[in-house]
């Protein structure tokens, strides 16, 4: 009886070291980068359609680690990734400016929406400023869901909430909720409470789950949401992919590369609007 | 809420039409899973029975800590293997973080204090029924260790698949360690939660259907192994 | 090992195989076996009687190494007991414990702790079960056995061992008539093949029937030891006649 368990026991063992060791079901010995990027990046499904051709043409892999933008900021810092493509400019220019990064450029933008029920308890919709919705929502102490997760989301959020000259912060947990998780989540919160969130444009198309929310709030000069691309500074990581890395870059910001940007639709509609090149608002 | 019944739908189109991206993700996460449990028994088991049998200063103390590890969230283990393999982290030299060995690290670590105080527990109260007799018969710690584990095996068996539902079942750990990177380190359970953030909840149902489905099966085999043992044993 | 220890010159057809020397126990400050001093000698079984309670269970399990004294010495063969010498030895308990295995794997396995070879094993374990008349029961789960079954296993397993010395520790105690009388056979054989018996009881009529050398024990000290004949014709302490006459010792 002993006999049969330690070689059922061996050969599972065997098999099962086998496949620790032999490394992921598609893990080929072609060369990769890894892309710390944002959820709404990811979630969009724009990396599904526009990374297999870069990786056609250079035999290069692009993996994407999709965080919030504060995550993927902190994770490149570490050097735990070789390119940075997130969408919070003064985040972006702090992190060339403390070295970490080689050098920004603007690669495409979208916008950010703000949407909410179709009752639309305070009265936004149809406006285009968002400042002014924003304060709006306050007055009426409109239940709002915010990121509260320090991502690009996030601080466009509480820039809008500071040209709207108020604090939302106090009212935390009343009116003012605080998910403190990525882009996707914060809609099912917000949809699942009723209340008005500030979303990107992507994200909310390629978003499944809208139940019956409409976009109360859009296009003001208030509301553009640019992405921005850098290097992770090799000098600061040695194991830094540079040459792959930069090779990324400069498709992502060649005519080809854009022109793949901006041929990404879903449902009809483009997600995304390549401006790269151009520092980028 | 439709999604309720659509999810089943979807789980079940999803596994008669054999998607091979599908099958990637299971296939990734029994390995990770399935190796982290194993590398957890090879540590576990041998640390519950030198905790239950072995007469050293400081046992106490290391039993309830790894009684207490039992209860540590994934996140917290991820994040700790996370910064130990970044790159700024002292292993980033070895160029781990983000791949399958990352995941399969951060399980170990999370199953094998439940498979090692399991295990104690269970040569504990072994040990309490045959001390005397196997110390009559002259035997020593190594040869009591091995009555023990293999007299509670069938308890052993259930602590390890206790770690094996806990491997399989969380996301903390490997959403941080691995990233959640599509075809590389993508598990069932990152999956689940990327649908659920893209707010396809049906498809994140379908997928946990298809988990809980996975997590029988695993258990069925192993039950089944111990059923056709323990008739031969007795035969 | 044993080689060493046999050709000692105090080893002789009479001399003591195990010396029990001014043994004290203590349990929550009390002495449960108080001052003892015991020699065993090869031949006769030594029936350790007593009311409950007096240590009996105490004393055997100190003589087998399985509890340290406080203060005292036990010998074997003149030396020190340790894990070495508990080798030599075999006991009984009065709840037999099995290992969750089939009866012949629970022989097979003593028998493999005790660093017997594989191919010995199997013959000694065969002929051991036949001796306990369960041959026929080799296979089955040695825990779903009756009662008397488990404790005729316990002593095939301890006979396997071959011990010279084994200590029962009131094997038959909660047993029906049929297993008594079984056992008892079995301590007969095993005594009139050489091995020493030490047999703990606080049944009389055992202690009758089986008869040897007579050490009553009462209140973890020794009153009397004496030839069974002796002791039961006229015990001499007032503890020991109080217990044959079946009164309450106190």
């Amino acid at each position: 009886m002993r006999k049969i368990w330690t070689r059922v026991a061996i050969a599972l063992t065997a098999f099962l070291l086998s496949l620790a060791f032999a490394g992921g079901p598609s893990a080929q010995n072609r060369p990769y980068i890894i892309l710390q990027s944002t959820t709404s990046t990811a979630n969009s499904g724009l990396y599904d359609y526009i990374l297999p051709l870069f990786t056609q043409k250079t035999g290069i892999e692009v993996r994407v680690v999709a965080v919030g933008t504060g995550q993927a900021i902190k994770n490149a810092q570490n050097g735990d990734g070789d390119v940075l493509l997130v969408h919070a400019k003064a985040a972006e220019e702090k992190f060339v400016a403390d070295g970490y990064g080689v050098k920004r450029s603007g690669v495409m933008y979208n916008d950010f929406i703000i949407v909410g029920p179709p009752a639309d308890p305070a009265g936004i919709s149809g406006l285009n400023n968002a400042p002014e919705a924003l304060a709006k929502i306050a007055a009426a102490k409109a239940l709002f869901a915010s990121r509260g997760d320090n991502s690009g989301t996030h601080k466009k959020e509480l820039n809008l909430w500071k040209a709207a000259q108020t604090n939302p912060v106090k009212a935390s947990g009343t009116w003012y909720r605080e998910t403190g998780s990525g882009m996707g989540a914060t809609l099912n919160v917000a949809v699942g409470m009723g209340a008005y969130t500030l979303t990107d444009r992507g994200t909310w198309i390629a978003f499944r789950n809208r139940g019956n929310f409409k976009i109360h709030v859009q296009g003001g000069k208030a509301l553009f949401n640019q992405y921005g691309i850098i290097l992770v500074n090799p000098e600061k990581h040695a194991r830094v992919k540079a040459l792959e890395g930069q090779a990324f870059i400069d498709w992502i910001l060649s005519a080809e590369g854009q022109k793949a940007i901006g041929s990404y639709k879903l449902g009809g509609q483009q997600l995304f609007f390549p401006n790269g090149g151009r520092s980028g608002g | 809420m439709s999604d309720f019944s659509s999810a089943f739908s979807k789980a079940f189109q999803l596994l008669i039409s054999g998607d091979a991206a599908l099958l990637e993700i299971i296939m990734l996460s029994l390995q990770v899973s399935l190796s982290a449990v194993l590398l957890a028994t090879l540590i576990g088991l041998p640390l519950g029975s030198i905790l239950a049998v072995g007469r050293f200063p400081g046992r106490t103390a290391v039993a309830a800590g790894v009684n207490a590890l039992m209860g540590l969230p994934p996140v917290v283990v991820g994040l700790a293997v996370y910064m130990l393999l970044s790159n700024a982290g002292p292993l980033g030299v070895l160029e781990l973080l983000y791949t399958p060995t990352a995941l399969i690290i951060a399980q170990t670590l999370l199953v094998a204090p439940i498979i090692a105080a399991l295990a104690r527990q269970a040569a504990e109260d072994l040990l309490e029924e045959y001390d005397e007799q196997l110390r009559s018969l002259g035997a020593g710690k190594l040869q009591t260790i091995s009555t023990l584990m293999w007299d509670g095996r069938y308890r052993l068996l259930t602590a390890i698949l206790a770690g094996f539902g806990r491997a399989i079942a969380e996301v903390g750990a490997v959403m941080i360690v691995g990233g959640n990177i599509n075809h590389v380190t993508r598990t069932m359970t990152t999956a689940i939660a990327l649908e659920t953030s893209k707010g396809d909840l049906a498809l994140a149902l379908a997928l946990g259907i298809i988990l809980l489905g996975i997590a029988f099966a695993v258990n069925a085999a192993l039950m089944s192994l111990r059923g056709t043992a323990e008739r031969a044993a007795h035969a | 090992m044993l080689d060493a220890l046999k050709i000692q010159p105090r080893t002789g057809a009479n001399a003591v195989l195990l010396d029990v020397r001014g043994v004290t126990y203590k349990a929550a400050g009390r002495a449960l076996i108080d001052q003892i001093d015991l020699s065993l000698r090869p031949g006769a079984p030594t029936l350790i009687l007593g009311p409950n309670g007096a240590g009996k269970s105490l004393l055997l399990r100190l003589m087998h190494g399985l509890l340290t004294p406080h203060s005292g010495e036990i010998l074997w063969r003149g030396g020190a007991n340790s894990l070495e010498t508990r080798r030599c030895q075999a006991m009984v308990f009065q709840d037999p414990v099995m290992l969750r295995r089939s009866a012949k794997a629970n022989i097979v396995h003593a028998l493999k702790l005790r660093g017997v070879s594989r191919a010995e094993r199997e013959e000694r374990t065969m002929k051991a079960l036949a001796t306990a008349g369960l041959a026929h029961l080799a296979g089955s789960p040695a825990r779903r056995m009756s009662g008397g079954e488990q404790q005729r296993l316990a002593m095939a397993r301890a006979l396997a061992l071959e011990p010279e010395i084994i200590f029962l520790d009131e094997p038959t105690t909660s047993l029906d008539p049929a297993s008594v009388k079984a056992i008892e056979s079995l301590i007969k054989d095993t005594r009139d093949r050489g091995v020493k018996i030490v047999l703990v009881t606080h049944d009389v009529g055992q202690a009758r029937r089986l008869g040897g050398e007579i050490v009553f024990l009462n209140k973890g000290r020794i009153t009397e030891t004496r030839p069974a004949s002796a002791f039961f014709r006229k015990p001499e302490s007032r503890a020991a006649r109080q217990f044959l006459a079946g009164g309450i010792v106190e």
